[in-house]
């Protein structure tokens, strides 16, 4: 049975689903945090560290969101500030530096959107992150497992693989969001997620994401050993491409450029 | 006069007058009301002036006036004019919005790229059109730009990009937001190649534009009073429930946090950025 896609925008928002650190503590071995941006401070809506995957190191990163209220508020409810970019860039840079794979695990409703924020220059620290993640020299992939909030979460995003949950959700802006800007009413989300193509479905077929991932069996061990093994064999294939960046490229040159009538 | 007559609009539609209502009175030459004044500046004055008024204030300016205004005479050659958007996630609407602003401002999308010379120094050039959409990003301006790039890399070209954005298009979804990683790893490309990367901020660039290729220039300048941010100031205030501090977002605020280089008045614009090409060789 297929869900209207609002249905969907609400199971990703669940705070039962599996939190980015549910996923590396159950895919990953010997998880050891790193904290910090080594700018400002340290960003508690992004989590990341170094781990092992079938016996060789990977570094990961995830945004989390929290599943009680008191992890919720902790973790800023999974919205990230400037610092959190830096500090999943500069683990990335550590990663390309010593030569291991990347992984991100993504749910966020958007960057958030705040006075300190602002004045830390959330949109710069995005940018960055795009720019530096084009041309990382290690293979990257970056899973969307609930929600997956326009820039905020673009900004763990431009990587050689991008899979997606069944169920999670990849907009450029929230339902509501787009329901205030069109009609000036927020309850109107349910129209405006239909006409977003914001689905796992939408993103595959506009060529947004390779993979969609069954959540049968959500959370069960089952369910993190598939995508243990679906990781394991995209690293290797990725590892031996000698054209990671040049394909890293075209992966995005070519979104959007077929749809611009060019007479 | 030359000079008046040469950057004098042909229409109203060309001096942009949403932002400040056109004054004609009874006797006399036409004027514009000032937001910030609240004075009728003469409009020939103001053309002389590059539309900033002698309070200081920089009115908005449609791309293709921004470009005369900017570049030698002449010497602009536009680029990916034939680029335009279709409606690719068929957003009920859109076409029809988009059909009517193309037949309102003249311009086929909110980007005009090309080539020019200012101060006799080669670039490439893209300016973003305020009254276009309010110069947001869909499918065709991220190919635009990136195709400006991917053109400034082949000929060594520095690039000088003025943005006034209020964000991705969200009509075309998803696909607007992967321009931000397209048109980004396109500068770095550019950056990678030893290439200059100049990004003037007009007022206002905010959103997916933000937070992409405006704030990856290796010099950003800025308009006096321009917002700029990520987040919409209204979608802070609610989110926050917090007074927004005085000068939130304005070019002078980013300034002092350390986000952009300089504020140049529109006046010297054209002369700095001559400078600044020569002292990168045109490349």
């Amino acid at each position: 049975m297929s869900l209207i896609p609002y249905n969907r925008v609400k199971l990703a928002r669940d705070s039962e689903r599996p939190t980015g650190l549910d996923y590396i503590r159950h895919i990953f071995k010997g998880f050891m945090e790193f904290h910090g941006d080594r700018r400002f401070a340290d960003d508690h809506a992004v989590v990341g560290g170094i781990a092992r995957l079938d016996g060789s190191p990977v570094t990961v990163i995830a945004i989390e969101k929290g599943h009680t209220a008191k992890e919720r508020a902790y973790r800023n409810f999974g919205a990230a500030h400037p610092e959190g970019y830096r500090k999943a860039l500069r683990l990335m840079k550590q990663a390309e530096k010593f030569g291991r794979p990347i992984v991100c695990f993504i749910d966020t409703s958007g960057a958030y959107c705040g006075i300190g924020a602002e004045e830390r220059g959330q949109g710069q620290a995005i940018a960055e992150n795009l720019m530096e993640m084009s041309t990382l020299c290690v293979p990257v992939i970056s899973i969307l497992i609930g929600e997956g909030g326009s820039g905020g979460a673009l900004g763990l995003a431009v990587s050689d693989r991008v899979w997606m949950l069944q169920n999670a959700v990849y907009s450029v802006i929230s339902p509501e969001g787009c329901a205030s800007i069109l009609w000036k009413d927020a309850s109107k989300a349910e129209i405006a997620a239909a006409r977003l193509k914001l689905t796992a479905e939408d993103a595959k077929s506009l060529g947004v994401i390779e993979r969609i991932l069954s959540e049968e069996n959500i959370g069960k061990k089952e369910f993190y050993e598939r995508i243990r093994t679906l990781l394991i064999e995209e690293i290797g294939e990725l590892s031996n491409d000698l054209d990671l960046v040049g394909k890293r490229y075209e992966r995005f040159r070519r979104i959007g450029a077929d749809v611009v009538n060019k007479e | 006069m030359a000079l008046i007559n040469f950057l004098k609009p042909k229409n109203q539609l060309e001096e942009g007058g949403r932002t400040a209502a056109l004054v004609q009175r009874d006797e006399g030459e036409p004027e514009k009301k000032c937001p910030n004044c609240h004075k009728d500046i003469p409009l020939s004055r103001l053309w002389a002036n590059r539309l900033v008024c002698p309070c200081g204030y920089h009115f908005r300016m449609k791309a293709r006036q921004r470009i005369k205004m900017l570049v030698d005479k002449d010497s602009f050659r536009e680029l990916f004019a034939e680029m335009k958007a279709g409606n690719p996630l068929n957003f009920p609407g859109y076409k029809e919005k988009a059909e009517n602003v193309r037949a309102a401002s003249g311009e086929e999308e909110a980007v005009i790229c090309g080539l020019a010379k200012i101060g006799r120094q080669k670039c490439c050039l893209f300016v973003m059109d305020p009254y276009f959409m309010m110069g947001s990003m869909g499918s065709a301006v991220g190919e635009k730009i990136t195709s400006l790039f991917e053109y400034a890399i082949k000929h060594r070209l520095a690039v000088i990009g003025f943005t006034v954005s209020g964000g991705a298009r969200m009509q075309e979804g998803l696909l607007s937001l992967m321009q931000m990683a397209k048109t980004s790893a396109a500068v770095k490309r550019h950056s990678d190649a030893g290439l200059l990367y100049l990004a003037v901020l007009t007022d206002p660039t905010t959103g997916g534009v933000t937070a992409s290729f405006a704030m990856e220039a290796d010099i950003i300048l800025a308009e006096p009073g321009a917002t700029v941010g990520f987040a919409g100031a209204r979608v802070i205030e609610q989110t926050t429930r917090k007074s927004l501090p005085k000068g939130f977002q304005k070019s002078e605020f980013v300034l002092d946090h350390g986000f952009i280089d300089a504020i140049v008045v529109r006046t010297n614009q054209k002369k700095m950025l001559a400078e600044i090409l020569k002292m990168h060789n045109g490349c």
